[in-house]
């Protein structure tokens, strides 16, 4: 497959992952199919007679991702993992740490920690994490298949307040980086893209907008442009000007 | 009675399949916790006993 | 004479687990191919704001010669940013020239027939003290590589020395195994220098025709070691000229950028040498890398790798030294002497021969006095140890 995202060995030609939260279910295979993701988002909770299933609404092929939310430390988060494998997913499966109730922070210490623990136990752990350098190596030491830093605080479409830190993660990490939370607008995931993420997840800019399937659409087509722009290489204006006292005037020979 | 999801349930002599059906779950796509336990596929056909604690879980939307 | 297989190691020799920088490095250079490259790709490379190993790729390929100028002025902002106007001072000190390696380019070489010496403790002594009385801070101390005359205690008797008399001490000597390198450190010495000479294989092969100097894997992964060992710093270098230098280039980068990754608390530093006129053999000179050429790999360093040191070679004419200061160079030796004994014998070539010719022979005040001329601040030490 021509530039494909490629996650532990699983092969992606969409770049945009999709969050299935705050939708209403009968939009989520308008949006999914509008977005053209390949991947997409879950949670576990309890379920009754009259959750209605979410699954029936998923296209058919598209690779379910089930997030640990909900899951405080380390050992939740692989309890919550073990619930999905039992529940008939993949090994792919998304971290979330969460210990703030009012920001929504993902905690990188337990992360780390629990990307270890689920590695151990045979999963493919996406960290979700704030981007930070020595979080995410050891969580690539951990196992980690990709790694899933904030743009900004989750639902708040802030878009790329951790720019200049994302840039970071990925200059040095030899893992896909996904960015992952606060991206409000499709410009916002183009921009991501052009930086050189490898992929972009957004869940509320979509089901909170006027017209959901617009916007699936809106954000896919920002995300082909921003990968497509990063691949052809951005080109730039040479902002260094020619002096006219040479720096290169001294060689010899 | 059988606490199902936190909540006190006629289930008490039904096995986990049965619950399940009753509940109109697909058990390959549920997972479930008896007794702070989660029980494998294979241990499906367990019998709730009077007293013991069940936690359904299956997937609902999220990021 | 019956040769020894380069690529396999000799006993004692320590082979690295978990390991595939060597691999990485060879392949990159393999798969380099300079040629390919255009001008529109090297503008590219000039206008990324971070580089990729394909841009450094380019800007050291043919392409980029025509830009040489802008490459000077993208390695001096990137100098400016990283360093600000600070340039580090060092003295390296020649404590033996005793060598059992046959490098066919090597004035020091076991054929070559030199006058050897090695100094004593008192000697060492002598030497430091008469170098640390100029006010420097930091010394870079050497030796020809044998392991029988410059045995691993003998050089940590030198570092202990050493760090009675300067605050800095980096090694330049034979690659050793990593509880050697750990034993080093405990001594006092905390950054290694081991030049690879050329990352290409067959001409590695042919130009270290005997010692233990020919056994190619183990000499490249000597950074990896000393770094396992606990040094603070490596410094990674190609002796230009002696195979293709572009692809030694690239690959001195490559290496240093998987060192990096690897073990991202390093501090990864180049030199660059290129071949100089040597005694007892006048016949080699550097072919194809001229100022021109090694102004362009030493930008095409920088720019790759904007936070590396880069020490400029003693063995380039003044002018040039005192050009790529600030502009590429961080670093830069002064009152060198190459010969053994040489900083205190009233004869200043010393008891025993220098390994090459040097081009700057300017004292500490000198060189402290051509760095400031350029609005440049001399830095004779920047790290505590703790």
């Amino acid at each position: 497959m021509a530039d494909a995202l490629v996650i532990a060995g699983h092969e992606f030609s969409s770049r945009f992952i999709l969050g299935s939260g705050k939708f209403d279910l009968d939009l989520i295979r308008a949006a999914v199919e509008h977005a053209k993701a390949q991947i997409v988002t879950l949670a576990l909770r309890r379920v009754n007679s009259f959750s209605g299933n979410i699954l029936e609404h998923i296209p058919e092929g598209v690779t379910l991702l089930p997030n640990t939310s909900g899951a405080r430390n380390a050992e939740e988060a692989l309890k919550i993992a073990r619930l999905a494998r039992e529940a008939g997913c993949g090994g792919l499966i998304k971290i979330e740490v969460i210990r703030d109730s009012k920001y929504l922070l993902p905690d990188n210490y337990q992360t780390a920690k629990a990307c270890e623990m689920l590695a151990k136990d045979g999963f493919i752990p996406l960290p979700y994490m704030y981007p930070d350098l020595y979080a995410a190596r050891d969580m690539a030491n951990a196992g980690a298949a990709a790694i899933m830093p904030l743009a900004a605080p989750i639902g708040s479409n802030q878009g790329l307040a951790a720019k200049q830190f994302i840039r970071i993660l990925i200059e040095e990490i030899d893992l896909p980086i996904i960015v992952d939370a606060g991206i409000g607008k499709p410009s916002q995931a183009c921009e991501a893209m052009e930086m050189g993420a490898a992929a972009v997840m957004a869940n509320t800019a979509i089901a909170t907008a006027g017209n959901i399937v617009e916007m699936a659409k809106a954000f896919r087509h920002a995300i082909i442009a921003g990968r497509t722009a990063y691949l052809a290489g951005t080109g730039r204006v040479l902002d260094r000007g020619s002096a006219s006292s040479p720096l290169t005037g001294f060689i010899q020979d | 009675m059988v606490i199902i999801n936190g909540e006190p349930k006629d289930a008490a002599g039904k096995t986990v399949m049965e619950l399940l059906a009753s509940m109109k779950l697909l058990p390959e796509r549920t997972a479930v916790i008896v007794e702070g336990e989660i029980l494998p596929k294979s241990g499906y056909d367990r019998i709730l006993a009077d007293g013991e604690t069940v936690e359904i879980i299956g997937f609902v939307g999220g990021g | 004479m019956e040769r020894i297989d380069p690529m396999k190691y000799l006993p004692g020799m320590e082979v690295l687990e978990n390991s595939d920088i060597e691999e990485q490095v060879v392949r990159a250079m393999e798969e380099y191919d300079y040629n390919r490259y255009t001008a529109d790709e090297v503008r590219r490379a000039l206008a990324a704001d971070y580089l990729t190993p394909e841009d450094f790729g380019a800007l050291l390929s043919p392409a980029a010669e025509p830009f040489l100028e802008a490459m000077a002025r993208r390695a001096r902002a990137e100098t400016r940013k990283h360093f600000g106007n600070s340039v580090l001072l060092f003295t390296p000190l020649y404590i033996s020239n005793y060598c059992e390696n046959h490098c066919v380019y090597c004035g020091f070489n076991r054929a070559n027939k030199i006058r050897r010496a090695k100094l004593s403790e008192d000697g060492i002594r002598a030497e430091m003290e008469a170098i640390a009385k100029t006010g420097m801070e930091e010394v870079l101390i050497l030796t020809g590589e044998s392991r029988t005359m410059s045995g691993v205690e003998y050089i940590g008797r030198a570092c202990e020395i050493a760090r009675t008399y300067f605050k800095n001490v980096g090694i330049e000597v034979y690659p050793m195994n990593t509880d050697e390198y750990a034993y080093l450190h405990q001594r006092g010495a905390d950054y290694v220098t081991v030049f690879q000479e050329t990352y290409d294989r067959g001409g590695y092969e042919r130009l270290h025709l005997a010692g233990h100097k020919r056994v190619f894997p183990y000499r490249l992964n000597a950074q990896e070691r000393a770094l396992r060992g606990g040094m603070r710093g490596v410094a990674f270098a190609a002796l230009l000229g002696l195979c293709d230098f572009r692809k030694d280039a690239f690959a001195v980068g490559t290496h240093a950028r998987a060192i990096q990754r690897r073990y991202p608390h390093a501090e990864i530093s180049f030199s660059c040498p290129r071949l100089r006129p040597i005694i007892n053999n006048d016949k080699i000179n550097p072919k194809d890398v001229h100022e021109r050429q090694l102004l362009q790999v030493m930008c095409a360093y920088r720019i790759f790798m904007p936070f590396a040191g880069l020490t400029i070679s003693t063995r380039e004419r003044v002018l040039f030294r005192d050009n790529v200061i600030g502009m590429c160079a961080t670093k830069i030796s002064a009152g060198v002497s190459t010969g053994i004994g040489s900083h205190t014998e009233e004869d200043t070539a010393g008891t025993g021969d220098s390994q090459f010719e040097i081009s700057d022979g300017r004292s500490l005040e000198e060189v402290i006095a051509a760095i400031k001329s350029r609005g440049l601040q001399p830095v004779l030490n920047d790290y505590v140890y703790l």
